[in-house]
């Protein structure tokens, strides 16, 4: 761990990072309609002075040491009782302000997108307040120097998410869909509640830093624990099965909060959340393991599903599950993948927004329609469009020299370089996936793209306008040249390494360059059966109903929500409704049931109330009578 | 300081602001509900001053007065704040005005008079500034029983269908404890007089004093008996929702916002201090009480169909969680506890109010019969939500640091009870999100057709809690340095020292 050197200079500006979309957000939120004429575009300006600030910070750090790129901004006491101090505190260095650089860029352009995207919305200015919102969130979670003010950050962007899922909330599926996106990410926040009080238990810190330097000194019992704990918030904030079920209704929101939150940055956190904490990974091998099970199962799960859906936004949210299920995976293989996982997470930023925003314009051109079956032939009427949804499908499936190729391969390489049965089971898992990730991506862009057209009569496809277009270009352009630039001459890996340490020399199971081309054989088969599936025949107007156990089970999300309702909402159900009834009956009839017998008694006793002066004289001598042996009995 | 009677012109003020509503002539309702908004908002001003004045490393009790009473009983007129009085009377002074303004109409259709109304939240007042402030354990249990009147009339007089009911199955309920109280009180004076010499209720004379341990035991369950009625913790709990339901939504703030406070106040206050080994004693069954009523009130909460009903079993998790901070005896858990009555009543004082807007605008206590308020009432809505989600405890919120504070300090001691009470965090965000999707969400019904969004006057009585929330969530400092110390001497008067981590390490944090 390096020194953390106080803020001076140009990063004495780092809390203005945070600050300022947090401006827009309130503002907007609180200026309400006076706003609505020119809040949009205060809110897109204020993203990109941030990404500017961060440009500066970047070029800034790479101007020191490379062992002096940690910076820390004390901002102010937070929460000091004895010994539990928290500050309100910011860390930027090497991993923090690639994330800064990821989501003030993306989100700067996601923002000037909404403003064609949204601009019909009566609610517009709502949207972009709740969008500067999840900016300052989850920019707080990146430069957080602790675990607590990460929370913040965390459930800030949870937030947002709910509140852009529930946009259109009038809808009640989609208010449905936020409230469950919520409620899964709330099981995820019991991992990393008890994660940061294990912290503090053990360490007596929850800053980042001193967690670090505590882990070395931790039982096994401890790091596996704080491992799984994190793992568990990683995979509600990332979507991994098993707390996956989320993610396909979250698509429910605009599409560039999908692009933006669903996508590019916030579903990202979680892979985030277990790099930064690598110094607890890296002593467990046990939570490692872990780690990469859920990141492969989730890679293959996410896929299936992407491959089975009609919606063009749902099987890109499988798409983007199985994504970020490379990057968990990575981050599994321990220290010789974070680079890899970071690298993976920065280009599928790219290429994935460029993918939603492509899938918005379509939508936005075709009057809403998400159904790739009414779609076809599109790339006549909408040119531009194409061209960058093809440089994004280039990129996904891994083509060179686009940018996924160059990191997807080196996840794939870096899992069988693991040896042993798990390195094999890993990296076939992971080929597997980037064969179904070649099917999914080609039937998309076949169905929506290709063949014959199938829209309505009643449809007019055209063109989005330049302000939609042009964001998406330049991140068609990222998409095109980003992975080469990270991964050639390990620039990137070079750049994390005061973060995550040097990666240790590992032996190749098989050769990078026979692997490679096994990969894009791989590749080649996966578009090969799509195009033969989609592109040589017609592809039916309602989707096929006898289909294979397999498919069946893919459009229903792998029975994810079938589980989650057997097995938790219906039996919480008869729970909470049992206890209704045992609080009403039991508890409070045994209050009354009490009132009743003292009614009773009272009723009884009443009845000596003759009015009868013999009645009483005779209770008078009894009493007495009574009291006389009381007081002989006592005295004896 | 020096001498001036600040805690007893603090408590006078809305009493005689309320002999002066009540004098007012029939009719003039508007100048009554003035002249008590007036009256709380210089006792809130005067409560403010006092605030400043307080020195958080100070003498225990501040702004102390002691005058005897009953001498030869040992009673006194003793009054002063700690830190933890300090900030529950602040938060009581912050609510009255709030409560009399979001209830301005609450009683305009009621049998009684409405000029009661606001002069019986007056009186309320000052018994609730009497019973924080009270440092005679005797004046204590008057104040703790005298609150009881004008709740009663409160609830029986102005609230719904089943108030007569509700108001009576409070009173006897609280009397029921209160007796129980007043036998232990009776009891620890009799001990004192046996180790004194006289006789006294002086709580700074009685902390010291050293009890047998089975009177100990006995006295201590006395007293959190009444407490536990009070605040109220599982399964003492029934009178509550009807009590919360069937009163006013104004009242509802003051008795589950402010008044069941006394109850945890109690425990931390009197409970530890005077029994402190009694209360080590009972620590584990009150910790799963604790930990019950966190789960069970959040799920019960989950199948309400009154929306009142919702926000009372909602408080039952809270004060699950107060009373497993109090009883985890760890710092954290107790400046949090402390931090999370006064967060809570301002959460709760939300829920209620907003609530009383939809009830206002509808006529209904029941969740089934809205839908879609906010297409039409934005701004109610969000507020709404708001409210909902410094219920659940967002990072960010001030319930947050309250809540996290509690978890924590009760992990370093009993982690199992902690992890229990962790799960409150998923039931509570059901409870909050589904109770919001079936009011806010979905189309505009007819149900809510016409709905007004805010007024001015609900604007200015909801704007301030927003803006508390908001404000204590990232700045929670100056309230924990007030209560802090007082909570160090309580841990202190326990013998209880902060578990001590396995691998402490520095920090590697920049200052």
């Amino acid at each position: 761990m390096h020194q953390i050197a106080a803020a001076s200079g140009a990063f004495s500006l780092l809390w203005l990072v945070v600050a300022l979309p947090l401006l827009g957000a309130a503002v907007l939120l609180l200026g309400g309609r006076r706003t609505d004429a020119w809040g949009h575009l205060l809110a897109t300006a204020l993203p990109v002075v941030s990404f500017v600030l961060g440009l500066v910070m970047f070029f800034g750090l790479l101007g020191r040491e490379s062992t002096a790129r940690s910076i820390g901004q004390h901002v102010y006491s937070w929460i000091p009782v004895a010994g539990f101090h928290v500050d309100i505190g910011l860390l930027l260095d090497p991993l923090s302000v690639s994330f800064v650089l990821l989501i003030t860029g993306v989100g700067s352009l996601i923002h000037i997108y909404s403003i064609g995207y949204m601009e019909h919305d009566a609610d517009r200015r709502r949207f972009f307040g709740y969008l500067n919102l999840f900016l300052a969130s989850m920019l707080l979670l990146v430069l957080s120097d602790s675990y607590l003010t990460l929370y913040v950050g965390w459930e800030g962007v949870g937030l947002a998410s709910y509140l852009l899922i529930g946009f259109w909330n009038h809808t009640p599926e989609y208010a449905t869909a936020a409230k469950k996106a919520f409620i899964v990410n709330r099981i995820g926040d019991v991992g990393l509640s008890l994660a940061i009080m294990l912290m503090f238990a053990k360490f007596g810190s929850v800053s980042i830093a001193g967690v670090a330097e505590g882990a070395p000194k931790a039982s096994a019992g401890t790091l596996t624990a704080l491992g799984l704990l994190l793992l568990l918030a990683a995979c509600g904030k990332s979507a991994q099965v098993p707390l996956q079920s989320w993610l396909g209704d979250a698509m429910a929101g605009p599409t560039p909060v999908s692009a933006l939150i669903h996508a590019a940055t916030m579903v990202t956190a979680g892979v985030y959340l277990i790099a930064r904490s690598h110094a607890i990974f890296d002593l467990s091998a046990d939570a490692r393991l872990a780690v990469a099970i859920v990141g492969v199962v989730t890679l293959l799960f996410g896929a299936i599903v992407g491959a089975a859906k009609d919606d063009i936004k749902k099987s890109l949210a499988g798409s983007t599950m199985s994504q970020i299920g490379y990057m968990v995976l990575a981050a599994g293989l321990g220290p010789v993948g974070y680079a890899f996982a970071i690298a993976h997470l920065l280009t599928h930023g790219f290429f994935k927004a460029n993918l939603f925003l492509g899938a918005g314009s379509v939508m936005h051109g075709m009057d809403g329609e998400v159904d790739m079956r009414k779609y076809g032939g599109l790339r006549k009427a909408m040119p531009l469009t194409f061209i960058s949804f093809i440089a994004g499908y280039l990129a996904i499936i891994g083509v060179p020299p686009f940018a996924g190729f160059f990191t997807k391969d080196k996840i794939i390489e870096a899992a069988f370089d693991k040896g042993g049965g798990q390195g094999w089971a890993f990296g076939i898992a992971a080929l597997l996936g980037a064969g179904i990730t070649a099917f999914y991506m080609t039937r998309m862009v076949v169905m929506t793209f290709f063949g014959e057209k199938r829209w309505k009569d009643g449809a007019h496809p055209h063109e989005s306008p330049t302000v939609m277009t042009a964001p998406v270009a330049v991140l068609a352009v990222l998409s095109l040249v980003g992975g080469a630039f990270l991964i050639l001459g390990s620039r990137f890996v070079g750049w994390l390494e005061p973060v995550f340490g040097p990666a240790p020399e590992s032996t190749h199971t098989i050769a990078p360059a026979t692997l490679t081309v096994i990969t894009l054989v791989v590749v080649a088969v996966g578009v090969g059966l799509a195009y033969w599936q989609y592109g040589t025949h017609p592809v039916a107007a309602l989707a096929p109903a006898r289909v294979t156990p397999l498919t069946a089970a893919a459009r229903r999300d792998l029975y994810g929500d079938d589980f989650n309702e057997a097995v938790f909402m219906r039996p919480g159900q008869y729970l909470t409704r049992f206890l209704v009834f045992f609080d009403n009956r039991v508890v409070d009839g045994a209050v009354s049931g009490f009132a009743a017998l003292v009614g009773g008694l009272s009723s009884r006793s009443r009845r000596m109330q003759t009015g009868f002066a013999r009645s009483y004289a005779l209770s008078m001598f009894a009493g007495a009578a009574v009291l006389v042996v009381a007081v002989v009995l006592v005295r004896i | 300081m020096n001498g001036f009677p600040w805690l007893t012109l603090l408590g006078l003020l809305p009493l005689l602001g309320s002999i002066v509503v009540a004098a007012l002539p029939r009719g003039r309702d508007l100048l009554a509900k003035q002249v008590a908004l007036g009256v709380s908002l210089v006792v809130f001003a005067l409560a403010l001053v006092m605030a400043i004045q307080f020195k958080s490393g100070g003498a225990q009790f501040q702004f102390a007065e002691s005058h005897p009473w009953i001498s030869s009983f040992g009673v006194s007129y003793s009054v002063g704040v700690d830190g933890i009085a300090l900030v529950l009377i602040a938060m009581a002074t912050i609510l009255v005005p709030i409560v009399i303004l979001a209830g301005w109409h609450e009683a305009d259709d009621a049998k009684a008079q409405v000029k009661t109304f606001f002069a019986l939240i007056l009186v309320l007042e000052t018994m609730i500034i009497g019973v924080f402030a009270a440092t005679d354990v005797f004046l204590f249990y008057v104040f703790f029983e005298a609150m009881l009147i004008p709740v009663y009339f409160l609830i029986g007089s102005f609230g719904g269908a089943q108030r007569s009911y509700a108001a009576v199955k409070f009173l006897l309920y609280s009397l029921f404890g209160g007796l129980l109280m007043l036998a232990a009180l009776i009891g620890l004076y009799v001990v004192s007089a046996h180790q004194l010499g006289t006789g006294t209720f002086e709580y700074s004379k009685l902390v010291g004093l050293h009890i047998g341990s089975g009177t100990e035991k006995w006295l201590f369950l006395g007293f959190f008996a009444a407490f536990a009625i009070k605040a109220p913790l599982w399964p003492f709990h029934t009178w509550l929702p009807d009590a919360a339901a069937d009163s006013t939504p104004g009242t509802a703030v003051l008795l589950v916002g402010v008044l069941d406070k006394v109850g945890t106040f109690g425990m931390i206050r009197l409970c530890l201090p005077l029994f402190p080994d009694a209360s080590k004693y009972f620590t584990p069954v009150i910790l799963v009480l604790a930990v019950i009523g966190i789960l069970y009130g959040a799920l019960v909460a989950i199948g309400q169909t009154d929306m009142m009903r919702l926000v009372a079993y909602t408080s039952l998790s809270h004060f699950g969680f107060i009373t497993l901070g109090i009883f985890a005896m760890t710092s954290q858990g107790q400046s949090g506890s402390t931090l999370y009555m006064v967060n809570h009543g301002f959460s709760t004082a939300g829920l209620f109010i907003v609530g009383g807007f939809l009830v206002r605008r509808r006529g209904s206590r029941l969740i089934a019969d809205y839908g879609g308020v906010q297409r039409v009432a934005p701004l109610l809505a969000g507020s709404f939500l708001l409210m909902g989600l410094a219920s659940l405890a967002l990072p960010g919120l001030s319930s947050f640091v309250s809540e996290f504070l509690v978890l924590v300090g009760t992990f370093t001691r009993y982690p199992v009870a902690a992890v229990f009470a962790t799960l409150g965090i998923v039931l509570a965000a059901i409870y909050v999100l589904l109770w919001y999707q079936r009011v806010a969400t979905g189309p505009a019904t007819e149900k809510v057709k016409g709905f007004r969004d805010l007024g001015r006057r609900e604007m200015f009585a909801i704007a301030p809690l927003i803006a508390l929330i908001i404000a204590i969530g990232f700045f929670p400092k100056p309230l924990l340095d007030v209560i802090n110390p007082a909570v160090n001497r309580t841990l202190h008067q326990v013998g209880q020292t902060d578990p001590v981590p396995a691998v402490p390490v520095s920090e590697g944090t920049a200052k």
